[in-house]
């Protein structure tokens, strides 16, 4: 299912600062949105997507917030905008993190993502809308994120993450 | 084809050994990396991974700020594991307060390019140069390799003249900007401060207004740096030359846009919850009579000693209002004892206001001022987000270290205009 949320959605309510003191990720896991949406660690299964409106993720650098999520099972988060550092945390980790207009996403509807096209289909409402992932970010996501493709092509191998 | 550069443009363009301008991805040098006492702890696994030692041990700094002395067990845990990855690698840690604070008496130098695993990161560009705030993979990254990819970022220019008037700080100039750009105003970007009114500010002052310019998604925020950073440096017993020729932006450099304030008639401003551009005049909410439980004057935003210079002198002929709490938490070891030095400390303590360790406590709801249900807090810090400092059915109010104290004397949201000479 798609777990709807609005504009300006910080790290605070993802991962607030007084339980966000473990390394742990199946910790931080039962953790996420625990104060704002405290039904979501219980019920979201692998797979669900994360819908934000603007601003997703602003706030805190804690990386925490998408370990959360992504120990969660998160499959995407889909916005129409990301603050800077929870973006480049996602692709860190090798998270699918995805630039769209969000506003005719619903709780149940299917959704499909196409990379190449740069799509994602909404096959309940049948409707495609234009998505933004970035080459770079796709790279990460495949690899698993950017530790496992530095393990994989060595430390110099950054910058061949945008040649 | 050479053309003319920003600020920015020119620092980037040194740490990647080549002319860069905004739009290009880079590989740069790093001149410092610095990770917390929460972020380091997330740092150590994925720095295990892909490297045995550290790119150079002097350049890297660890500060226990975040909740130190630790509060808990679990905080506890953190702290010890970072201690032994610190052991094993030959680096020290920092106990003396707030990471962005310590940085810039010490280690911040006009022309850097600094990464730190903490959002507030920009508030370092206050000295001149480039502090970017990233999470723990990218401050491991650099840990092993001395190195970070950037996408050099477009800047925003912005003017800001004319004469602060009588009881309005560089904090209120802060609020005025960000009512104007929103939590999302400056994402991505840089933001370049300049004008005579930024240019008459110490330091410390404009230390307030890039530590705040986070909440509105930057990349880094700068200002360039002049006499008044030669005069912090000094003071901070540093030397360090710089060339003012050169460490500023171009005549004809490239800017996303300008923007143009005028702080004449600014008056005290206040960012209602939850979001940092709920800002209004302090005179208004001040009809609303507001009760206020606590008040927090600290954090990396404002408690530097020449906030509490504000606030001991408003204090003079007033005592605090016993219902609220008021906590101070001076942002260093070295502003903790230039308020002893100046006899701060006891006269706040007479006063009934709560001395706290140097730290970053209260702001996010850590340890020590911890808010319950429906409780307000006045504080001099940077985020109002619903839970930040505890309940996530308390209420902060962010305001200058003068609107602190006024609301700290009267128990409620107060103007502090009618408290300073």
């Amino acid at each position: 299912m798609n777990w709807l949320f609005g504009d300006n959605i910080n790290t605070d309510l993802i991962t607030p600062g007084r339980y966000n003191i473990t390394t742990d990720p199946h910790e931080l896991a039962k953790i996420a949105f625990i104060e704002h949406r405290p039904e979501f660690a219980k019920n979201v299964k692998q797979g669900d997507y994360i819908i934000g409106g603007n601003n997703f993720g602003c706030g805190s650098s804690r990386e925490t917030a998408v370990t959360s999520l992504a120990a969660c099972g998160i499959r995407a988060i889909i916005a129409k905008s990301f603050a800077r550092i929870f973006y480049r945390n996602c692709m860190n980790q090798g998270m699918l993190v995805i630039v769209a207009n969000t506003d005719k996403i619903e709780e149940q509807d299917v959704l499909e993502l196409d990379f190449k096209k740069q799509e994602i289909t909404n096959k309940t409402k049948k409707i495609s809308t234009t998505a933004t992932m970035p080459t770079l970010m796709l790279k990460l996501y495949k690899a698993g994120g950017i530790i496992s493709y530095l393990q994989k092509n060595g430390l110099n191998s950054v910058k061949n993450l945008f040649e | 084809m050479i053309m003319d550069q920003t600020i920015a443009e020119k620092i980037f363009s040194k740490h990647v050994g080549r002319k860069v301008y905004a739009g290009e991805f880079v590989v740069a040098n790093l001149d410092l990396v610095m990770a917390h006492d929460t972020t380091c702890a997330w740092a150590i696994a994925p720095f295990r991974k892909i490297a045995k030692k550290v790119w150079d041990k002097k350049k890297i700094f660890i500060p226990f700020d975040h909740a130190f002395p630790a509060p808990n067990v679990q905080m506890a845990k953190l702290q010890s594991e970072i201690r032994a990855f610190a052991d094993e690698q030959g680096l020290s840690i920092t106990v003396d307060g707030v990471c962005h604070q310590i940085m810039s008496e010490r280690l911040i130098n006009p022309g850097d390019l600094i990464l730190g695993a903490d959002s507030h990161s920009p508030t370092g560009g206050g000295l001149g140069a480039i502090t970017v705030g990233v999470g723990s993979t990218d401050a491991a990254i650099a840990m092993a390799t001395g190195k970070c990819w950037f996408k050099v970022p477009h800047t925003i220019r912005i003017n800001v003249n004319g004469k602060l008037p009588k009881g309005v700080f560089s904090k209120d100039i802060i609020l005025m900007i960000a009512k104007k750009f929103g939590p999302e105003g400056g994402n991505y970007r840089i933001l370049e401060y300049g004008g005579d009114t930024i240019r008459s500010l110490s330091v410390p002052a404009r230390l307030t207004i890039t530590n705040m310019s986070a909440e509105m998604g930057v990349k880094a925020a700068i200002v360039e740096a002049d006499d008044n950073t030669k005069k912090y440096l000094k003071e901070n017993d540093r030397e360090y030359a710089f060339d003012e020729k050169i460490l500023h932006s171009d005549k004809n450099a490239r800017y996303e846009k300008v923007m143009e304030f005028n702080v004449d008639s600014l008056v005290p401003l206040i960012a209602r919850p939850p979001d940092i551009d709920r800002v209004s005049p302090v005179s208004e909410v001040e009809k609303q009579k507001i009760k206020v439980d606590q008040v927090f004057i600290g954090s990396c935003t404002n408690c530097r000693i020449e906030d509490l210079d504000i606030v001991y002198s408003m204090w003079q002929k007033h005592t605090l209002n016993p219902k609220t709490r008021t906590i101070i938490t001076p942002a260093s070891k070295k502003v903790y004892l230039q308020t002893m030095a100046k006899g701060y400390v006891e006269f706040f303590m007479k006063r009934g206001a709560i001395m706290l360790t140097p730290g970053c406590g209260p702001c996010l709801g850590r340890h020590g001022g911890v808010l319950y249900d429906n409780e307000v807090c006045v504080s001099t810090s940077n985020r109002n987000f619903t839970g930040r400092m505890g309940s996530a059915k308390a209420f902060i109010y962010l305001a200058s270290p003068a609107t602190a104290a006024a609301s700290a004397i009267t128990g409620y949201i107060t103007d502090p205009r009618k408290y300073i000479k």
